[in-house]
């Protein structure tokens, strides 16, 4: 089966503030295999986030390794760490973020821009076709201001693949969303996992949500306290 | 078109109220350098031609003699009192080679020949002091435009033909055509026919100023052939002084510059010059200012999508220059905007600000190169002020500005 898209290995994170260092992560091991859709549940405060920012090349553990399609990510500097993070690892937050300036097209062309230095005619064809995905084409050319809570998340999930990345993160990609906007884009999510096989780790408070994942991962005070395949995913 | 323009420019067209006060700052400023700069240019070059108007930029005489102390024997000291020795005017030696060599000078465009002294003119009853300028009227015209300076009759000074200023025509009652009486204090005296009267905007001149010819004159003042004095006009009137340095040795003669003369005003001058170039430091240190504050603003504003762009795959190297573009589109665009204003300034004051004649008081001097100047300072003024607040942008951290929405 090759590589696993992500290879987490005793992992620690400690946050220095002054003289006070907290430990958030305590050694955590996580391996997910291409193709899987993985819930990371946990109640506040059990570093889900961090350990998500740490996944995602944001955010450098304080000891441990990650490896990305078997790439070990240790090594790299921040310039290698940014290209790397930018062609391999999607971002979908709670609050979409997406660029208030930008046209719902642009946002999903921005990730290609950076990558590439320049935008060209190419780029705006793959945006527009995953903005089509994402039940967005004809909305393509609205301002996110223009759109609503659940359109905004789905031009953040369109960002996201929009360099086909090998691992997408999202954090509470739903927390922001009522219910039948938060199921809309969990299927989107879904659908993408099954037809271009990528992979996916979920932060999520919604246990309904997280029983509808292939595979639950539970984490409490910065340990992994829990790690079961699902049953009956939907 | 590159990456961090695109979304400079995005920045910068969606952030209308921030731009239009950085564009704002940065088209005031060029605007006052190039007023300021014009005004200044203008008002010198006015001052300067004034000054020079009436007289050469080169003059040079005989050395005065001076008298010298008979050494002391041994042993004996000597007490003496040095007078200045008191001399008739006297012609310069050889003064066609002289002449010659000061005309061939580089940086010398004209050179005359003078026979000066001072005499009485009359006519009836009244007499007044004047100064007597023998003179060829090509030369003289040469290095004092004073053919464009005549107010009556024309620039003639054939046989016994005098040109005199206003104000000694007014004093004597003389028209174009009238008897002049020219008299020395050794008793030499001839009559003269008034061919033309100046006026070159300096009193004293236009009272004291007879001009005769050459040879009318060297008979007045017993000169013989000679010349008291060589008058030449420089390509740069700012170089006079350099070459009146040279030209003293060169030639065995004291050799005098206006810059010399008018010392008082160069120091005016080169103090304006220093005032002006404060006022527009000052003034790039404002608008330099202005922009580092605003652009440091909506970095902090922008933080949340500068933080998602570097989670998106930006590098620190692309958010960086995305703000040194924003910075240098403000300096371009205000660099335009400035030099039309600043422009639009200059005429304005030239048009509003008229002598009693409803002419422009002075010209108001505008050049490419001026523009290009003051395009130049902008630019590089928004570059620099913008690089705090980019590398401020450039630092930020994606995870904690995301933690934080």
């Amino acid at each position: 089966m090759g590589d696993p898209a992500l290879e987490v290995r005793q992992v620690r994170k400690d946050y220095a503030a002054g003289e006070v260092v907290t430990p958030v992560l305590h050694g955590v091991d996580l391996v997910l295999e291409r193709g899987e859709f993985t819930a990371l549940v946990g109640p506040s405060g059990s570093g889900k986030s961090t350990l998500l920012n740490v996944v995602g090349l944001l955010d450098r553990p304080t000891a441990g390794s990650v490896a990305i399609a078997g790439t070990d990510t240790g090594p790299l500097d921040d310039r290698a760490l940014t290209r790397y993070r930018g062609r391999t690892v999607g971002f979908v937050f709670q609050f979409h973020h997406l660029l208030p300036e930008f046209s719902a097209l642009e946002n999903v062309m921005l990730p290609m821009m950076a990558g590439r230095g320049r935008a060209d005619r190419s780029m705006v064809e793959c945006a527009g076709r995953l903005l089509a995905q994402v039940g967005l084409g004809e909305r393509a050319h609205r301002r996110p201001s223009e759109l609503s809570g659940g359109q905004q998340q789905r031009v953040a999930v369109a960002r996201a693949l929009a360099m086909a990345p090998r691992l997408v993160l999202a954090d509470e990609p739903t927390g922001n969303l009522d219910t039948r906007s938060a199921d809309e884009i969990f299927a989107l999510l879904r659908t993408f996992n099954r037809t271009a096989g990528v992979t996916f780790l979920v932060v999520t408070h919604d246990t309904r949500l997280a029983e509808r994942c292939d595979r639950i991962v539970e984490l409490v005070d910065g340990r992994i306290v829990s790690d079961r395949a699902n049953g009956r995913p939907a | 078109m590159p990456f961090e323009v695109y979304v400079a420019l995005r920045f910068l067209r969606e952030g209308r109220t921030q731009t239009a006060l950085i564009l704002g700052g940065a088209t005031v400023g060029v605007a006052v350098i190039v007023f300021i700069t014009a005004l200044m240019g203008g008002l010198q070059s006015t001052l300067v031609d004034k000054t020079l108007s009436s007289q050469p930029h080169l003059t040079l005489k005989r050395p005065e003699r001076v008298a010298r102390v008979l050494p002391a024997a041994a042993g004996e000291a000597v007490s003496a009192v040095v007078e200045k020795v008191p001399e008739r005017i006297r012609s310069i030696e050889q003064w066609q080679r002289a002449l010659r060599l000061v005309a061939g000078a580089p940086g010398v465009v004209a050179a005359a020949p003078t026979a000066a002294g001072s005499a009485f003119a009359s006519r009836a009853e009244v007499s007044k002091s004047v100064a007597i300028r023998g003179i060829e009227a090509e030369s003289f015209d040469a290095v004092v435009r004073i053919r464009r300076k005549m107010v009556a009759g024309r620039f003639r000074v054939q046989g016994t033909e005098a040109v005199i200023g206003t104000v000694l025509a007014v004093d004597l009652g003389l028209a174009v055509g009238d008897k002049l009486r020219l008299a020395t204090a050794e008793g030499r005296q001839d009559v003269f026919t008034v061919a033309g009267i100046f006026d070159l905007g300096d009193q004293n001149v236009n009272q004291r100023w007879v001009l005769v010819s050459l040879r009318a004159a060297q008979t007045l003042l017993d000169l013989e052939a000679g010349i008291t004095t060589i008058e030449a006009k420089a390509a740069d009137p700012f170089t006079a002084e350099a070459i009146a340095r040279e030209l003293g040795p060169r030639t065995g003669l004291d050799a005098d510059s206006w810059m010399n003369v008018n010392a008082q005003l160069l120091t005016a001058l080169r103090s304006q010059d220093a005032s002006a170039l404060m006022i527009q430091a000052f003034v790039v240190m404002a608008v330099a200012l202005g922009i580092a504050s605003v652009l440091g603003v909506s970095v902090i504003q922008k933080s949340r999508q500068i933080g998602i762009l570097k989670a998106t795959g930006t590098s620190t190297g692309a958010v960086l220059r995305i703000f040194l573009v924003e910075g240098a589109v403000v300096g371009l665009a205000g660099s335009i905007a400035g030099s039309a204003l600043g422009a639009a300034m200059c005429f304005g004051f030239a048009a509003a600000v008229k002598n009693p004649y409803g002419e422009a008081l002075f010209p108001i001097e505008l050049s490419p190169g001026l523009f290009l100047l003051a395009s130049a300072v902008a630019l590089s003024t928004a570059l620099v002020a913008a690089v705090a607040p980019a590398r401020h942008a450039a630092r930020l951290d994606p995870a904690t500005v995301i933690r934080h929405g």
